[in-house]
């Protein structure tokens, strides 16, 4: 017989182990370092995808924490009964709720649900892990793809440099709506994360956390080196971490002591690994120039 | 304080529907808007802007977005209603499969309307057949009494805990949602003894957390559909103890599972679900005037679908005439395939002739009724629409 019940969490971990994820899985541990920094009084609702599959295997889950999967694209409005629940109920106090999910599950396939559901403001906090694919299904191409990522269905080849387009500005866009707070972090600066995800939790109203998670998996490096791609990832200038609040930058992790060059990032990744070949130079250097744009623009060095 | 009276109101039926759900008293409602649905919500809102209903409203950005809030609503412990038509309906339709899946006991108007190509915004119940194998439970109203009246009934069903299952009201989109008819209106108090508060028997919170919508693996699936599959067939036990329940508390009664009409000693029966049915017993009336045996049945609960209720009304005639507003393609009528599936292996089969009528809209007149009892008379019928335009049919 298959009992409910709920064990206790394991070394004050409101997500488990034993769970299936892959070694050097970036999301798994952003979803711990998130739920120990929010504590044990949220309900989630978690969009399809890695973190839901590799988390929630009848009949075992690595959730200490009240916790829905319904649907692919649908979790900001799952959210937003939810949230709307609690306060019809009586119960607002009682929980934070957050809505989460993969890049494809919140930027692409339930792009709509998610503006809508910022839109209207409700009290809940929204986070997108971003791991720039479709890593459940195989490594396709998301809108949060990355310039020249090849993804097996933006495979680089002999007419092609992978993926044609670059990420779309999901923090800016969701910015844009009038969400007080909008942060993008890395699981590669987990005291920043922590910061974020509790500065996040105090704030009343549509508030959306981006976190970049690398996946060994999708990305073709090695298992040992999640943290040290994520932080490259920062340190070249191509993930710029910052704050919006109302609309404005208020904060942005600064580059010291001084911005790597993007081929240290791009090098230990196998989806980068046809821009080291012969004929590729020019893309290296559109792909630094998206790296000194975004110092720039977020003033991540002063040199 | 004065006591309530029970008061008779001459009512559009969006606004009766509005009225019930109001008496319901749902905690979260979700809805996007879509013809002819909007007046339902439209009231709604209203009831919300003015106090007399105190419920969160959400506003939502698509149909999809309006079923999975009323989902999450649930989740959390919630009574949560929706309402759409056509193509809401089937942008809804991932998220009702989920719904049910989950057990959530949501109630949801799904007023009738044709489909999209070609457009149409009038009646027919192509949309919420669709819904067919959700694990929905499905009624179909005839009048706006009834749709008034299923509406109390739906909560009672979705929320017994030997279901757990959303429920749908089919209801004409404008032949029922648009028109005035009077209505017995119940008290608040009277709806308050009908329905006690919602008492989930998990919902999400931190003080018992549980894990709702788990993956499975090929060892664990089959038995969690076998249990919806299971919570259907209790449902065919409620819908009847609740419809009793009703009838004693408000004294009305317009079917359980099916509704019967004229059927003792009925040679002739005609077979139908929605408003088309009070056309049908219009006619039969009449014919019974010229001392023809007609009868009619009603087919008040789709799912669960009532197999030996049907054979047990219809064994005794010579001739059962379906007539239905749904067709589907490729196949035949809806309603005609589950009933000859209902009498196969059956002794004292009559025999049943299937008809389409009323698709988009198309008025469904005494003449064309007239024309199926003349054709099933002389042979059966697999699938045969009967008011088509011959002219329209021409080749170019």
């Amino acid at each position: 017989m298959y009992q409910i019940g709920v064990s206790q969490p394991y070394n004050n971990n409101l997500f488990a182990p034993g769970h299936t994820a892959c070694a050097g899985c970036g999301q798994s541990l952003a979803a711990r370092l998130v739920l120990n920094a929010l504590g044990p009084n949220v309900i989630v609702a978690n969009a399809t995808g890695c973190l839901e599959v590799f988390s929630s295997n009848f009949p075992q889950s690595s959730w200490e924490v009240p916790w829905i999967h319904s649907l692919f694209e649908n979790t900001p409005a799952v959210a937003s009964g939810i949230e709307a629940a609690l306060k019809a109920l009586g119960r607002e106090d009682e929980a934070i709720v957050v809505a989460q999910g993969g890049d494809g599950g919140f930027a692409d396939i339930g792009f709509g649900a998610l503006s809508g559901a910022i839109e209207r403001g409700h009290n809940i906090l929204f986070i997108v892990y971003d791991n720039e694919a479709y890593m459940n299904t195989g490594v396709q191409r998301s809108g949060l793809t990355p310039f020249d990522a090849s993804t097996t269905t933006s495979p680089a080849g002999g007419c092609s440099f992978g993926n044609p387009t670059d990420k779309k500005p999901v923090a800016q866009i969701v910015a844009a709506h009038g969400a007080p707070y909008v942060a993008v972090t890395s699981v590669g600066y987990y005291r920043d994360l922590e910061r974020k995800v509790q500065k996040a939790a105090g704030i009343k109203g549509p508030k959306f956390l981006q976190i970049h998670v690398p996946c060994p998996l999708g990305w073709g490096h090695d298992t040992s080196l999640t943290i040290k791609i994520a932080r490259l990832a920062v340190q070249t200038g191509l993930y710029p971490l910052f704050e919006m609040e109302n609309g404005e930058i208020t904060s942005v992790v600064k580059i010291t002591p001084k911005p790597r060059p993007v081929e240290d990032y791009l090098k230990p990744q196998a989806r980068f690994r046809h821009l080291f070949k012969p004929g590729a130079e020019e893309e290296l250097k559109k792909i630094q120039a998206i790296a000194d744009e975004n110092i720039r623009r977020y003033k991540l060095y002063e040199g | 304080m004065m006591a309530q009276v029970r008061k008779t109101v001459v009512l559009e039926g969006s606004r009766g529907v509005a009225e019930a759900v109001r008496l319901c008293r749902p905690n979260v409602i979700a809805a996007y808007p879509i013809t002819p649905q909007t007046h339902i919500v439209e009231n709604l809102s209203q009831m919300v802007a003015d106090g007399l209903l105190k419920a969160e409203n959400i506003r939502v950005e698509s149909e999809h977005s309006a079923a999975s809030a009323v989902l999450g609503a649930s989740a959390a412990g919630a009574r949560a209603y929706t309402a759409t038509t056509s193509q809401g309906f089937l942008l809804m339709l991932e998220v009702l499969y989920n719904m049910a899946g989950l057990r959530l006991p949501v109630v949801l108007t799904a007023v009738n309307r044709g489909i999209s190509a070609p457009l149409t915004i009038h009646n027919d119940i192509q949309d919420s057949l669709a819904a067919r194998d959700t694990g929905f439970v499905q009624l179909y109203a005839e009048d706006n009494q009834e749709a008034l009246d299923m509406h109390i009934q739906a909560f009672k069903i979705a929320e017994d805990h030997r279901v757990l299952l959303p429920v749908l009201i089919g209801m004409d989109g404008f032949i029922l949602t648009h028109s005035f008819e009077p209505v017995s209106l119940p008290t608040q108090e009277e709806v308050d003894d009908f329905l006690p508060p919602y008492k989930p028997v998990f919902y999400l919170t931190p003080k018992a957390p549980l894990t709702m919508g788990t993956k499975t693996d090929p060892e664990f699936y089959t038995e969690a559909r076998y249990m919806l599959h299971k919570a259907q067939q209790n449902a065919r036990q409620v819908i009847v103890e609740v419809a009793q329940e009703f009838k004693k508390k408000f004294g009305r009664f317009s079917g359980d599972l099916i509704d019967t009409y004229l059927m003792e000693d009925a040679e002739i029966i005609f077979v139908s679900m929605g408003s088309l049915v009070s056309n049908l017993r219009a006619i039969a009336q009449e014919l019974r005037q010229e001392g023809k045996k007609v009868g009619v049945l009603k087919i008040r609960a789709f799912r669960p679908f009532p197999f030996e209720e049907i054979v047990r009304a219809l064994s005794g005639a010579k001739i059962v005439i379906v007539m239905e507003k749904d067709i589907s393609l490729g196949a035949t009528g809806v309603l005609a395939q589950e009933i000859r599936a209902a009498f196969y292996g059956k002794a004292n089969v009559p025999r049943l002739s299937g008809f389409v009528v009323g698709l988009g809209g198309r008025d469904v007149t005494r003449e064309t009724v007239l024309k199926g009892l003349r054709l099933a008379q002389e042979s059966d019928h697999l699938c045969t629409f009967l008011d088509l335009n011959p002219e329209l049919l021409e080749e170019v």
